[in-house]
């Protein structure tokens, strides 16, 4: 199986760039960096590494830990390290404090990409950004943003083009940072705060265009902008939902009022094909999510696979995995490429399992549809498969105001799964926590965004780390978790698969395990209590690191 | 979209509830609950008074096209709270644009209303919250849909509920202890879960027997368990911490909820509905 990676920075160079600024050429990555958010454009989260392999990692060890701060630097006194330097940004005079379930003020807790290019380490967290020595975990620099406000879910990670770093705000802006020196280039909106988005996607680099996308919960429309690299100037901008007459998509729509506030936002990074130029993503839930009276129809192009050429913005195809969804299960997590085979020919694929528990193949040229299976047992709310593959739900499993047995959650996440072309195996969290929903909203105008419902009692069943067999959609492998504790025990952290025939992922959430890629076995484990990002590998020096991140705290291990 | 979404309040009571009762097996932990109430999108603070007087205002001058709520009405005007013009608001003046013009073109006639009485209405608009969960007047009872004779004859057959319950014991006058709403939360989950359903504090304790390779027997009560350590609390209140390697040493867990457990995938909300309206009844 042809490895996409190899093929992708190749490409890239065969893109013009802006020639503008002194610095703007992309840095072509050594081999074993982490550039991106997902290490590279394929979204497999496949490390090409090898040093650690099945036999060794009974070795692996610590090479260093870190504490990271976030906030105003309140110094340390005497006995503490001296702070690193920090940069202060934002548009607000004081930070905002956000109250509830995703607070400004919680605690730290490290769960986007970190980017690692020529041996330095760039992590992010909502309002914070931190440049660390990837051989030593020393703190080079941190940079703290003022914010207004706005859901501080979590932040999944910067972008890098050249010396330039990007970075979303809860409060929807796009700040641009000096590598060396965490000092600010420029910050610009991205999206409306009044109208209650929300951003903490990372962005994504392709040539000299940087893709920003958003979050809202208030019935407004999701997009995908692509901003220059020098200045944050908007390329083009589109729209997952239609915005006029005759935009393609509207037919799925009762009223032009309906699709101009139908959601679909673009609220997790996709993934890119440099041999067509198309960035492939996925789309958020339509809104009103639990009132879907006011938009009757299949409600394009939410809760779709979506790829859009990224020198002109225009959309090549689309996949819709959840046809007019009334539940809230979007499909923004992320697309994987793969170049394989499917029916005994080689094909151009790209894989999602998306959030209402069903895996999809789907030829990523043409957007033909390949393959559905679902991944999970319980599949009350699927009436039919139809013949383009979509679940379709059946009526009576929609939300009502005596209460519906539901995953609330759907059964997997953002947390990005991954691939090994070693193995032939897509990897993905699934969890099944089903609860009561009902439908609380008594003002006849029906509920808006997610609000109008209250969710009852919670049974959790558990989580596992699934093995699926892109070809066949069939279980290779599953290994079981009971419940544990909270957020992270459950909706895991994300995956990282290597070329040492390894998968590391988180457990119940304390600790980092590696399994075997092929049976799905435990071969080494450190308990970290917390762990809190999808794990990442590097090679420096000749030696290979396992990186992950546990709440406030960052651990590199390596093989002496 | 969002990951995951509970009103704020409940939210961070739970979390801070869920903390607190990690006490039994776990160090507490050191930090202060975030205040529940601050918004994620801040506005200024509104007069009350100015909210009720824009309110009536609203239902003489505006509600018949746009709504009570302002979500849309019958009069075929647009949902108010989503639009971006009222969004952008803060106290009237971009509201006032429109009122004092109309949009005649879309078939909203002029208001001849003084900026005092558009910034009340702006006041009354901007009090109203489309993101919350829960309508303030929802009422549990409206979860009653089910039929309380069929919920007799699920409970003392096809459901199994007698082979532990009975409603003259332990069921007894449960439907004056709980609302509706709760009550049949409390069925679903026989007790206290938390948000992400792993158990709570209130919950009848799970307990483990463990086989040592020594051969001896520890049984207690399950705090924590994963591949690598299982913990237990004995009889005699010791914490105990035991490595595990695979499957060895073996364990046994007892949920003596399990029943529960065992039903989730397999309720029919139909069951549900009449087992809950039935329950209601015994007060």
């Amino acid at each position: 199986m042809k490895r996409i990676k190899n093929s992708i920075w190749a490409c890239l160079c065969a893109i013009p760039v802006l020639a503008a600024a002194d610095n703007a050429q992309p840095a072509a990555p050594a081999a074993g960096s982490w550039p991106s958010y997902s290490g590279d454009y394929s979204g497999q989260r496949y490390s090409p590494l090898a040093e650690v392999t099945r036999d060794n990692v009974k070795n692996l060890t610590l090479a260093w830990a870190t504490r990271l701060s976030q906030g105003l630097d309140a110094g340390g006194g005497m006995f503490a390290p001296p702070s690193p330097p920090q940069i202060i940004g934002g548009e607000a005079a004081e930070a905002a404090v956000t109250g509830g379930l995703y607070s400004s003020a919680a605690p730290l807790s490290l769960r986007g990409a970190i980017l690692e290019v020529n041996g330095v380490l760039y992590a992010s967290a909502p309002d914070n950004a931190w440049a660390i020595d990837a051989r030593t975990g020393t703190v080079l620099w941190h940079y703290f943003w003022k914010t207004k406000g706005g859901t501080h879910t979590s932040n999944k990670g910067m972008g890098m083009y050249g010396d330039w770093l990007f970075m979303e705000t809860a409060d929807d802006y796009l700040v641009s940072l000096d590598a060396r020196t965490g000092k600010e280039r420029w910050h610009h909106e991205i999206a409306s705060f009044p109208e209650q988005y929300f951003s903490e996607v990372a962005p994504i680099v392709i040539g000299n265009h940087v893709l920003v996308g958003t979050g809202n919960d208030a019935d407004e429309p999701g997009s995908l902008k692509s901003l220059d690299p020098a200045t944050g100037e908007l390329q083009w901008q589109f729209f997952s939902t239609p915005m006029k007459e005759g935009d393609p998509g509207i037919e799925s729509w009762p009223s032009l009022e309906a699709s101009r506030h139908g959601g679909g936002n673009v609220w997790t990074a996709g993934s890119y094909d440099p041999a067509t130029h198309l960035y492939i993503f996925g789309t958020g839930n339509p809104t009103p999510a639990y009132a879907p009276n006011s938009r009757k129809g299949d409600n394009l192009f939410t809760c779709s696979l979506v790829a859009v050429n990224v020198d002109t913005g225009k959309m090549a195809w689309y996949y819709q995995t959840s046809p007019h969804d009334t539940h809230d299960w979007d499909s923004a997590q992320t697309p994987i490429l793969v170049d394989g085979l499917f029916n005994g020919k080689p094909r151009k694929l790209v894989l999602q399992a998306a959030r209402n528990g069903h895996f999809f193949v789907v030829d990523r040229v043409t957007g033909e549809h390949l393959l559905t299976s679902r991944f999970t047992p319980w599949g009350k709310w699927v009436k039919n498969i139809n013949d383009k593959g979509q679940p379709i739900r059946d009526l009576s499993r929609d939300v009502t105001v005596g209460g519906n047995v539901l995953s609330i959650d759907g059964w997997t996440n953002w947390p990005p799964p991954a691939f090994s072309p070693q193995t032939g195996l897509f990897y993905l969290r699934e969890f099944e926590i089903y609860g009561l929903l009902y439908y609380t909203e008594t003002d006849p105008g029906g509920s808006m965004g997610l609000g109008g419902t209250t969710r009852g009692g919670q049974e959790s069943l558990g989580s596992a780390i699934q093995a699926i067999d892109y070809q066949t959609g069939k279980l290779a492998w599953e290994h079981h978790f009971e419940t544990g504790q909270g957020f992270l025990s459950t909706f895991g952290s994300g995956l990282l698969t290597t070329a040492g025939g390894l998968l590391f992922a988180a457990d119940q959430g304390k600790n980092l395990v590696a399994f075997d890629a092929e049976r799905g076995t435990p071969l080494w484990h450190s308990r970290l209590q917390e762990v809190s990002n999808a794990p990442e590998s590097y090679m420096l020096d000749n030696h290979q690191y396992v990186m992950v991140a546990a709440g406030d705290m960052l651990y590199a291990f390596t093989l002496y | 979209m969002s990951n995951l979404r509970i009103t704020a309040l409940a939210a961070a009571v739970l979390c801070w509830s869920a903390a607190q009762s990690q006490a039994t097996g776990e160090p507490a932990v050191d930090a202060k609950p975030p205040p529940a109430d601050a918004p994620d999108f801040p506005r200024p603070k509104v007069d009350p008074t100015a909210v009720a007087r824009g309110r009536q205002t609203f239902s003489t001058a505006c509600a018949f096209c746009h709504g009570s709520g302002a979500r849309g009405g019958e009069g075929g005007g647009p949902n108010l709270l989503r639009s971006p013009i009222v969004m952008h608001d803060q106290n009237g003046e971009l509201l006032a644009a429109v009122v004092l013009n109309g949009r005649i073109d879309k078939g909203m006639p002029k208001f001849n209303l003084p900026m005092g009485i558009v910034s009340d209405i702006a006041a009354f608009l901007h009090s109203i919250d489309a993101r919350a969960d829960a309508s303030p007047d929802f009422d549990p009872k409206s979860v009653l849909v089910g039929n309380a004779a069929a919920g007799k004859t699920y409970f003392n057959g096809k459901g199994h509920c007698t082979a532990c319950h009975s409603v003259k014991k332990d069921l007894a006058g449960i439907g004056s202890k709980y609302d509706p709403q709760h009550l049949q939360d409390k069925i679903f989950t026989a007790g206290g879960t938390g948000i992400f359903g792993e158990p709570s504090a209130t919950a009848p304790p799970t307990t483990v027997k463990i086989d040592m390779p020594s051969g001896t027997v520890v049984k207690g009560r399950l705090v924590e368990m994963d591949d690598f350590a299982v913990v237990l609390v004995d009889e005699g209140g010791n914490r105990l911490t035991i490595r595990r390697d695979g499957n060895v040493p073996r364990v046994q867990v007892d949920n003596p909820l399990q029943a529960h457990v065992d039903i989730v995938r397999n309720w029919e909300d139909r069951d549900l509905h009449n087992l809950t309206a039935y329950l209601a009844t015994l007060k």
